[in-house]
């Protein structure tokens, strides 16, 4: 960075608390660190303390390294969009994603080949799954939905971002949070919940970090300058809502001790099993769904140049999505302890899911419609399109597979995992991809991406390893629910289990190979993105403010 | 216990099904009202106007 005149001046009394808060905490942690018997829990307690001291220095360094105490919020009567938020969120959400398709083809090769769990606790399969499920889902998806839903806001609402130092804690805080859970899996610290493993202090950070992000958002929307709320604004906020409720609801839990990692849910039985898949089943609906169809709806129409299909189409979807999803997570608990009555109100709210799911698809398909040779030249818009078709069939598999009669054959199954990884590999992370290709150049007012080619090589590479992915799944799953239910004539169970487990190697193998050319394309891109940061055609007519950004423009 | 189950069960299978439908032909009445529809329209391209 070029040295600019740099006078020092006092903290504003936002910095001063932000501070104080941080430098509050250290002292406790140290303490807790010192006397816990619990050595993962320790880390975590001096992770917090270098977080705090990070803090303070991040803070008081504003003061002398010449950034003004409150940015403009306009300048030359165009919104002085702050940026620099949303830029670390993306590349961490690179950074993340890589890790996060890394450490799953790493999990994929232990089933086919368990000699790499290594007998180590740290690397063995129970350990790493979570990690996976976490840094592709909140990592990876969670980054991307606080990258663009910050920078959608603002364009949308044409207003900076509301606070100061809010939208930075909400993107450091919420990587410190990434952070905690990640290393607590592999350090052994769980509560044994799909999708919120994290412990109770982890719990209490996240929840801190997303009501400020709550609040950044809604502030922004509420200083807007045009007259209407644009609908994926509408998809933001339920997802980050929705996340808040059930974030709390699935949690309550008391701590053994301040000293303990270890706590206790406050529901026990089917009634915490409810809870869990309500919980379960809304961090597909709000978390990798709503805030998706969000980038949807702001995305696609701007890089098909193209308003959305129906604007009126989107405001029903929106609606009908979310009082539909939230009802629909008995499904998973079908031919359990749950009431039948559950199951069944479980199955048919899935049932009905699939009308909005596909009018959110038809609405993002028809919007090139007059422009469909946009897809032979622009690999992502293709990309984006693709997204859209997968999310046509997963949420089609998604309502069949919860039909009880059906779910009998694949609960359990491979099918699962399959039909999971059609919806987060070519629905999540595609349209995510996308969204990314659009970001980066507008982010680093950049003219294009460095390489189209490029962009195209890694549609077809993941493409194919999806493809792979979810084939070998189905009949992997299929497979091993027949021979589960497989009776001899005389009554008696054909296979053992271990003779299902027998027949999978080959799909395990095919699925590995399918997350390899997933992994390599990610790679791919991630070349491409550095190659457009790095290339200097700037673009004609300025995007970003560039200069806005002094930590980014560091990464 | 019984009886509280039963008035329950029925109150959400009766009361709940109309508030679904109604709230679906409220949304149904906002988004095709005629009047909406220029700003609609006006808000669909707003994403596309730069600044």
């Amino acid at each position: 960075m070029t040295a600019k005149a740099s006078p020092v001046r006092q903290a504003t009394v936002g910095e001063l608390i932000g501070m104080l808060i941080a430098a509050a905490c250290v002292l406790p942690l140290i303490v807790i660190a010192a006397l816990t018997e619990n050595s993962g829990y320790a880390f975590h307690a001096m992770l917090g303390v270098v977080a705090a001291l990070v803090g303070v220095v991040l803070i008081a360094n504003r003061c002398f390294d010449g950034s003004v105490a409150v940015e403009p919020q306009e300048i030359g009567g165009k919104p002085n969009y702050n940026f620099g938020p949303v830029k670390f969120a993306t590349v961490a959400a690179m950074f993340w994603g890589i890790a996060g398709f890394t450490v799953g083809l790493i999990i994929a090769l232990q089933l086919a080949f368990p000699d790499l769990n290594f007998d180590l606790p740290w690397t063995n399969f129970g350990r790493m799954r979570p990690l996976h499920t976490s840094a592709v889902v909140f990592a990876f998806g969670g980054n991307v939905l606080i990258s663009t839903s910050f920078y959608v806001v603002q364009r949308t609402c044409r207003a900076r971002l509301a606070g100061v130092l809010s939208p930075w804690f909400v993107v450091l805080g919420y990587n410190l949070f990434i952070v905690i859970a990640g290393t607590g899996y592999l350090l052994g610290i769980t509560q044994s919940k799909e999708y919120a493993e994290p412990e109770w202090y982890a719990d209490l950070w996240l929840t801190i970090v997303w009501v400020v992000y709550l609040l950044v958002f809604l502030g922004t929307v509420m200083k807007r300058k045009e007259p209407h709320i644009y609908v994926a604004n509408w998809f933001y906020l339920g997802f980050i809502l929705t996340i808040a409720v059930l974030h709390i609801g699935n949690n309550v839990a008391i701590p053994v001790s301040i000293l303990s990692p270890k706590s206790f849910g406050l529901w026990s039985g089917v009634q915490d099993a409810m809870f869990q898949w309500w919980y379960g089943h809304n961090a597909v609906g709000f978390f990798l769904t709503a805030g998706f169809l969000a980038i949807v709806y702001y995305f696609v129409p701007k890089r098909a140049e193209r308003p959305i299909y129906s604007y009126r189409l989107s405001i029903i979807h929106f609606w009908a999505l979310i009082f539909i999803y939230i009802w629909a997570g008995p499904h998973h608990l079908h031919y359990t302890a749950l009431p039948d009555w559950a199951q069944t109100l479980g199955m048919t709210f899935s049932i009905m899911l699939w009308m909005p799911s596909w009018g959110g698809m038809i609405n993002g398909i028809m919007t090139l419609s007059g422009a469909w040779d946009r897809l032979r030249t622009d690999p992502v818009l293709r990309m984006m399109v693709v997204s859209l078709a997968f999310y046509g069939m997963s949420t089609f598999e998604g309502p069949l597979m919860s039909i009880k009669a059906v779910n009998g054959l694949s609960h359990y199954t491979d099918w699962t995992i399959g039909h999971v990884h059609s919806g987060a590999l070519g629905w999540v992370a595609y349209i995510s991809f996308g969204a990314i290709y659009c970001l980066v150049p507008w982010l680093w007012n950049r003219k294009q991406l460095y390489s189209l080619k490029l962009v195209s090589w890694h549609f077809w590479v993941s493409t194919l390893g999806i493809v792979l992915y979810i084939s070998a799944m189905w009949v992997s799953g299929i497979l091993q629910g027949l021979m589960w239910r497989a009776y001899t004539s005389l009554g008696f169970l054909e296979y053992s289990f271990i003779e299902t487990v027998a027949a999978m190697h080959p799909f395990y193998v095919i699925r590995a190979m399918g997350g390899a050319l997933f992994l390599i394309g990610a790679l791919i891109m991630a070349f491409n993105l550095w190659m457009t940061v790095r290339s200097e055609s700037v673009a004609a007519m300025p995007r970003s403010d560039e200069t806005q950004a002094p930590l980014a423009a560091a990464v | 216990m019984q009886t509280t189950y039963h008035w329950l069960a029925g109150f959400a299978q009766s009361a709940g099904l109309l508030y679904f439908v109604g709230v679906f032909l409220g949304v149904c009445a906002y988004a095709f009202w005629p009047k909406n529809r220029a700003r609609f329209e006006e808000a669909a391209l707003s994403p596309l106007r730069e600044d």
